[in-house]
């Protein structure tokens, strides 16, 4: 009879509960050496990892060590705690969306996209956008109950404001796909900045996307939702045909 | 640079008289874009000219004195002629050299359309002259750098192409030497992204980039004097590479000449379609950009894998295909040898696509059969890549396999960490080292190897085949500009008319003259 997981008390699951182990790997910038091997423990050891072990360490170049590790997790967190606070969203399918939205809505629902800042990547945006969409997956272009307009990559957030006021966007997308150390979160910031500057917050929905991206990242810096990795189109579609029927429905 | 024998015969059962055919409408279509350049210059391509007499350095502003000193031409309405007729006549006459010259326009001290004017041959003799004497000692330094090549060795092929991108030129120094210790052959320090955009090339080193670092030539030199220092310090020579790309293209392309830099990628249609750079903007900038590149030996890489990050791999092949074939054409009309023309190609089937590794052969293979003589610059999975690691890694080393079975000249190396940052100094290690395993295990596959007559490889080659021989053939009814008009490329449509850059395009006047390009013609010619 297997015992019933403690969900008050979560650890990284491995090879059996409780194990708590961890993979990680990174650099030091210190010589290959004995010396540095020592260095690496000691950090896991501070990073909160119980029994660290390096089971592969090399010299990237003079000066700098790659290591592969593993280490027991001390810590736990309670998932009781966590649950029911709306991260469970139930998806709907394309049809369902399209009948939702002439129900609730009940007219097109417009939708500006853009990759922003230096960002040259418009995978992102293309694959929630665009009539091929990603996988099999309709991008928003194809749904009837959608307008959408995909500016492309490397769009000032200006640019893309100043298309959302023009179209009258009930909603705006942002993509941020490969950026450099924190960029993305400064471009994310900008717009939200800007938005609210133009007195246009509360009419629209600010959504963003990308693989640096969370839901939590996104709260925090003021949007309404974020999608990370494996988000498809109707994904996206089901959070903006709720929260705009949401909306309608507490003006009405 | 050796790349390995394509075999005598076609391991894919290729008609000749379907590749014939292809060759031809190409050759028709970059007749189409000479024609259409024709009796045009650039701003950029004027600026490459200056830089070419020794023109560097910037004004208080940051201005670049190229930039200073066509601007002041071409607001006099005198740059139809050329600028070297300018400044060749302000030598006349003031006896300055140009970088004097440029130093006194900055300070408003010269108006150069302002001068007496000396007899036009004189001009002519006088500024070729110069020209013909800066062209000598960049050749006597490729040379110096050949020999220092062939001393060292230069890998066989594939060579092994790894991208750094910090920002800052002095920590791309640090990943440049992580690369070369883990094998790399060709270090390319990606631009910050912006840069592209930018009708100027920035002055000295710097050490704040967007995506990338900034492409300035004090940049090049803090690289070049690392990487050569770390091959003599290791008996193996490491190639540098930058991008002939966006606005500036001609400028680069003689910042890399001078500061010996061996490989370029060159490719007018990446900064139109994805840059929205005009059309006949990019193609003029390209066509004498590509021109000083091969004169000096660089290898030029083109971007055809580029489209394939925008439109379907499977659907999108013939297209690629075909683009190979033209910029083929419009790299010979240059002047590039085949030897220097490393057209684009990637590996980028979706993962699920059963067989998608036979097609992906099949397209490696075909571009060989296409190009014996050229390199070829293949890429690495992106678009698919989805931020798992592990399972990029495991496509990689696919990625790796076709590489060395098909025998490509330049392998841009894939990382694990692909689409989500650019790479951590051991994401490109534990990429090369899979190359190298990959390599290694593998080196004399494709020796070994014949496809099954009629079987999916050769049917999958012969069907791209035939479908870019149909565009082909239908871009050269219409041309090449009007197929880009129709998203033929990257599912991108861009107009002729529209476009960044399109205020530097400038129409010659009788008279106009351009010695690099004299020079560099007659030299391809001789």
């Amino acid at each position: 009879m297997p015992r019933e997981i403690d969900l008050t008390a979560v650890k990284p699951y491995a090879d059996h509960r409780g194990d708590g182990l961890v993979q990680l790997s990174f650099t030091l910038p210190v010589p290959y050496s004995l010396a540095a091997r020592k260095a690496a423990l000691e950090l896991a050891g501070k990073m909160g990892f119980d029994e660290p072990e390096v089971v592969h360490y090399e010299q990237l170049t003079e000066g700098y060590t790659y290591f592969v590790m593993y280490g027991a997790c001390a810590h736990t967190v309670d998932f009781t705690a966590l649950e029911g606070e709306g991260f469970n969203i139930e998806y709907m399918t394309e049809d369902e969306i399209e009948s939702f939205a002439a129900e609730h809505v009940g007219r097109k629902i417009v939708v500006v996209g853009a990759s922003t800042g230096s960002d040259t990547h418009s995978v992102g945006i293309d694959a929630m956008l665009n009539l091929k969409g990603y996988h099999g997956h309709h991008g928003l272009e194809g749904y009837r109950s959608f307008e959408t307009y995909n500016l492309g990559s490397q769009v000032p957030n200006s640019v893309l404001l100043a298309k959302a006021i023009e179209v009258d966007a009930d909603a705006i997308l942002v993509s941020q796909t490969v950026t450099q150390q924190n960029l993305h979160v400064q471009n994310l910031t900008e717009l939200v900045e800007m938005v609210e500057a133009e007195g246009r917050r509360r009419e629209m929905i600010l959504a963003c996307g990308g693989p640096r991206v969370s839901g939590e990242l996104a709260k925090e810096l003021g949007y309404d939702a974020g999608f990370s990795k494996g988000t498809y189109p109707h994904h996206l579609a089901t959070f903006i045909v709720r929260e705009l029927a949401a909306r309608v429905a507490s003006t009405t | 640079m050796s790349t390995s024998t394509p075999g005598a015969h076609s391991k894919l059962d290729l008609d000749p008289g379907v590749i014939a055919a292809c060759r031809q409408a190409a050759k028709q279509i970059a007749d189409q874009v000479s024609e259409r350049i024709a009796g045009h210059t650039t701003v950029s391509v004027e600026r490459g000219v200056t830089r070419l007499l020794g023109v560097d350095g910037a004004d208080a502003l940051e201005a670049p004195l190229p930039n200073v000193l066509v601007d002041h031409v071409h607001d006099r309405g005198g740059l139809g002629r050329g600028i070297a007729y300018w400044v060749g006549n302000a030598m006349i006459q003031t006896g300055r050299t140009p970088q004097q010259i440029a130093e006194a326009v900055s300070a408003g001290e010269l108006d150069l359309c302002g001068l007496e004017l000396a007899a036009e041959e004189a001009i002519r003799e006088r500024v070729t002259e110069e020209c013909g004497t800066r062209l000598r000692e960049i050749s006597g330094r490729f040379e110096e750098r050949r020999a220092m090549r062939e001393r060292l060795g230069d890998a066989p092929a594939p060579l092994r192409y790894v991208l750094t991108a910090t920002g800052d030129v002095y920590e791309d120094v640090v990943h440049a030497k992580a690369v070369a210790e883990a094998g790399g052959d060709i270090v390319a320090v990606i631009r910050s992204t912006a840069q592209s955009l930018l009708d100027y090339v920035p002055y000295g080193p710097t050490t704040e980039g967007y995506g990338g670092t900034f492409a300035t030539q004090a940049n090049f030199r803090i690289m070049r004097e690392a990487m050569d220092e770390w091959s003599e310090q290791h008996g193996r020579y490491v190639r540098l590479s930058s991008f002939c790309s966006g606005l500036c293209m001609s400028e680069i392309a003689v910042m890399g000449a001078w500061e010996g830099f061996d490989n370029m990628v060159n490719d007018a249609l990446y900064g139109i379609l994805y840059r929205d750079i005009n059309i006949v903007r990019g193609l003029i900038d390209q066509r004498i950009s590509r021109m000083i590149n091969g004169y000096f030996g660089v290898v030029i890489n083109t971007g055809e894998d580029n489209y394939l990050r925008t439109a379907d791999a499977l659907e999108a092949a013939p297209s690629v295909t075909a683009s190979q074939f033209i910029n083929h054409q419009l790299a010979r009309a240059s002047g590039v040898p085949d030897a220097q023309i490393a057209l684009g190609d990637a590996f980028e089937i979706d993962i699920p696509v059963t067989n998608g590794l036979l097609y992906e052969w099949a397209q490696a293979q075909l571009t060989r059969e296409l190009f014996p003589d050229c390199p070829v610059k293949y890429m690495p999975p992106t678009r698919h890549m989805d931020g798992n690691l592990f399972r990029t890694h495991a496509a990689d080393t696919l990625f790796n396999l076709v590489t060395i079975a098909t025998g490509q000249g330049v392998q841009t190396i894939g990382v694990p960490t692909e689409g989500i940052f650019t790479p951590h100094i051991h994401d490109r290690v534990l990429g090369l080292q899979n190359v190298d395993y990959v390599f290694n295990a593998a080196r004399d596959l494709g020796e070994e190897v014949e496809f099954k007559p009629g079987g999916i490889i050769q049917t999958h080659a012969q069907r791209v085949l035939a479908g870019a021989q149909e565009l082909l053939e239908r871009i050269a009814q219409t041309g090449l500009l009007q197929a880009i008009e129709g998203a033929t490329f990257g599912d991108v449509s861009r107009r002729v008319d529209d476009g960044r850059g399109i205020e530097g395009i400038v129409t010659t006047e009788d008279g106009y003259f351009n010695p690099v390009v004299e020079l560099m013609h007659e030299a391809s010619y001789a």
